[in-house]
């Protein structure tokens, strides 16, 4: 079995050593520094999600990938996650696919909506349409993903007859992967679609998802598709002792999450509600690189996924805290992940061609 | 009403896949239904529902003697009302505009109210709405556990408030009834108890002060 390890970010706005926000040019800048860092730490993936807020001020993910595309060579690149929903797939596929001549063909993506809903009013979206434009957008995707002429009609965007789509790519279709938050309606898509399955799990036991995995690949085989990869999205924070990771980690955690919870629905964290999302049980990864590669190996076994992303940094948190986190998770986690998930290849340096039975399997 | 209470879950997203799995704990015979064809969420079933029974909605319905609307508020306006005639009817939607967006008809009054007006033939009962649907299977507890949490039911018809607390009980939650579907307001979302999962005396005393269930 072969595993990928990923670092995901929302453009979380860093802060000075001292607490003063960094202006979102400085944080963009930074979000290419640590991409570039990523593949020299050896990690195989950098996902961008899109945000459109004073605190994650991301709304163009691919742009900034194109910068690190230009800056890298071997570590693979895509959105964590591009909002479907609220943007033309003809322009998605475009952008990415721009992205996979850049960079080699090292691009990715993951649609969704993540929790992210101020793309809808910002784009002139009603959110009660939500599903209709997922539903038709992804199916348009798909189909755009195939690289031929696209005969397409439906009732969210211009129709396309016969359409030939550019920039077409040098070798079949970029991996896609559809993200599930607790839909089982949304895994069974993404199988019909034969998209990847990005669980999407921020809190909770991670093992209630285990489930969802077996519903995947049992969708697969209902469709006459192959198996596809499920990969794993979680928020975390490396740092040398687990004291310190949770000392980072936890007013920034706390800040944000009070902030977003009567919007999102989340329950505001407490001390004792952290302790249990940091411990086996919880869905964050904060902790010593032991902590945290222990944690991914078992998670990875439970659910039957073969990759996982992390998703780092906190607004508020430094550029040089997110920097020694990602030199941590790429030189000891992923290494120690490895180990404990017996995987035979034991250097940290990974090549693209990790990903080809995920390609192939995309195909 | 006689038991066991039979129950059709309609809704197979976050939500209804977790009320059934709870009710078929406690025993009670579950159907659970969408829009479509049973055969597309016959997986969702056997996976994650083991014992429900994946059917028509129509045919769920009528064979059941509860029905839980676990569906988006804005996909209600497409049930029609003759299908729940006759049924008590659990109303676990939520009218949260912030999350799913704004909706004209649920912009003055509590939603349950305004969904037990479109459902003139039921009883409307508003329960299981204001749990996360994490937390609803996380927290559930047998009656007596020390650390037992509480869940609200309200409804202006006491006898099937009163049946829905019994449910409540089984699946494991203390029942708190709240007087009407009016007084249901501090279950939605901005109410006193909304996401909250509270020990009873904590749930009594936060919907005794708040303000919309004594409107």
């Amino acid at each position: 079995m072969t595993y990928t390890f990923g670092l995901d970010t929302f453009g979380d706005r860093n802060s000075e050593p001292g607490g003063t926000p960094l202006s979102h040019a400085q944080t963009i800048r930074n979000v290419v520094e640590e991409g570039v860092f990523a593949e020299q730490a050896g990690v195989d993936f950098f996902g961008i999600g899109e945000h459109h807020t004073e605190h994650f001020p991301m709304p163009a993910a691919d742009t900034v990938l194109a910068a690190i595309a230009a800056r890298t060579a071997r570590i693979r690149l895509g959105s964590a996650v591009t909002v479907l929903s609220s943007d033309d797939p003809v322009r998605v596929f475009q952008r990415y696919s721009t992205i996979n001549a850049i960079s080699g063909g090292r691009a990715e993506v993951i649609l969704g909506r993540g929790s992210s809903i101020e793309s809808f009013p910002l784009f002139g979206y009603d959110l009660a349409d939500y599903e209709e434009l997922f539903e038709e957008k992804a199916t348009l995707f798909a189909e755009l993903l195939k690289g031929g002429p696209v005969t397409w009609e439906g009732k969210t965007r211009a129709p396309l007859l016969n359409q030939d789509v550019v920039p077409h790519t040098e070798s079949g279709p970029f991996p896609a992967w559809i993200g599930v938050g607790g839909n089982p309606q949304s895994v069974i898509r993404a199988a019909r679609l034969g998209f990847g399955l990005a669980l999407a799990i921020i809190g909770g036991p991670p093992a209630r998802f285990a489930a969802y995995s077996q519903l995947f690949q049992r969708a697969l085989e209902k469709f006459g598709r192959p198996p596809l990869p499920v990969l794993v999205h979680s928020p975390g924070h490396v740092a040398p002792t687990d004291q310190q990771a949770k000392a980072e980690f936890w007013p920034h955690w706390r800040d944000i999450i009070a902030l977003i919870a009567p919007e999102r629905g989340f329950a505001i964290p407490t001390e004792e509600s952290f302790e249990r999302e940091t411990g086996p049980d919880g869905a964050l990864y904060v902790g010593s690189p032991e902590t945290v590669a222990r944690k991914i190996a078992t998670n990875l076994r439970a659910l039957g996924a073969t990759r996982f992303d992390l998703k780092y940094g906190m607004p508020g948190l430094t550029h040089e805290q997110l920097m020694t986190n990602i030199e941590l998770y790429g030189h000891q986690v992923i290494p120690h992940a490895r180990e404990l998930l017996g995987e035979l290849v034991a250097s940290p340096q990974r090549c693209p061609s990790d990903n080809e039975a995920a390609e192939q399997a995309h195909a | 009403m006689t038991e066991p209470i039979r129950l059709a879950v309609l809704g197979a997203g976050h939500v209804g896949p977790v009320i059934a799995r709870l009710a078929i704990k406690a025993g009670y015979p579950v159907a659970i239904a969408t829009s479509g064809d049973p055969e597309e969420i016959s997986l969702i079933a056997e996976l994650l529902i083991p014992g429900a029974q994946a059917r028509w909605a129509a045919d769920a319905v009528a064979d059941a003697d509860v029905v839980v609307l676990a569906i988006p508020l804005h996909r209600f306006a497409d049930i029609h009302p003759g299908l729940l005639s006759d049924k008590l009817v659990i109303d676990a939607m939520n009218y949260w505009p912030t999350s799913d967006g704004l909706l004209t008809a649920f912009e003055n009054g509590g939603s349950s109210e305004i969904v037990a007006r479109r459902l003139p033939g039921s009883t409307v009962v508003k329960a299981l709405n204001h749990i996360g649907y994490h937390d609803l299977e996380d927290r559930a507890r047998p009656a007596g556990a020390p650390d037992r949490r509480a869940a609200g039911v309200a409804g202006d018809d006491p006898e099937a408030a009163a049946a829905i607390a019994g449910m409540l009980g089984r699946i494991g939650y203390d029942a708190v009834r709240l007087g009407s579907l009016q007084a249901g307001r501090a279950l939605e979302p901005g109410g006193a108890v909304f996401g909250a999962v509270l020990p009873l005396p904590e749930f009594e005393r936060a919907v005794r002060a708040d303000a919309r269930s004594l409107a």
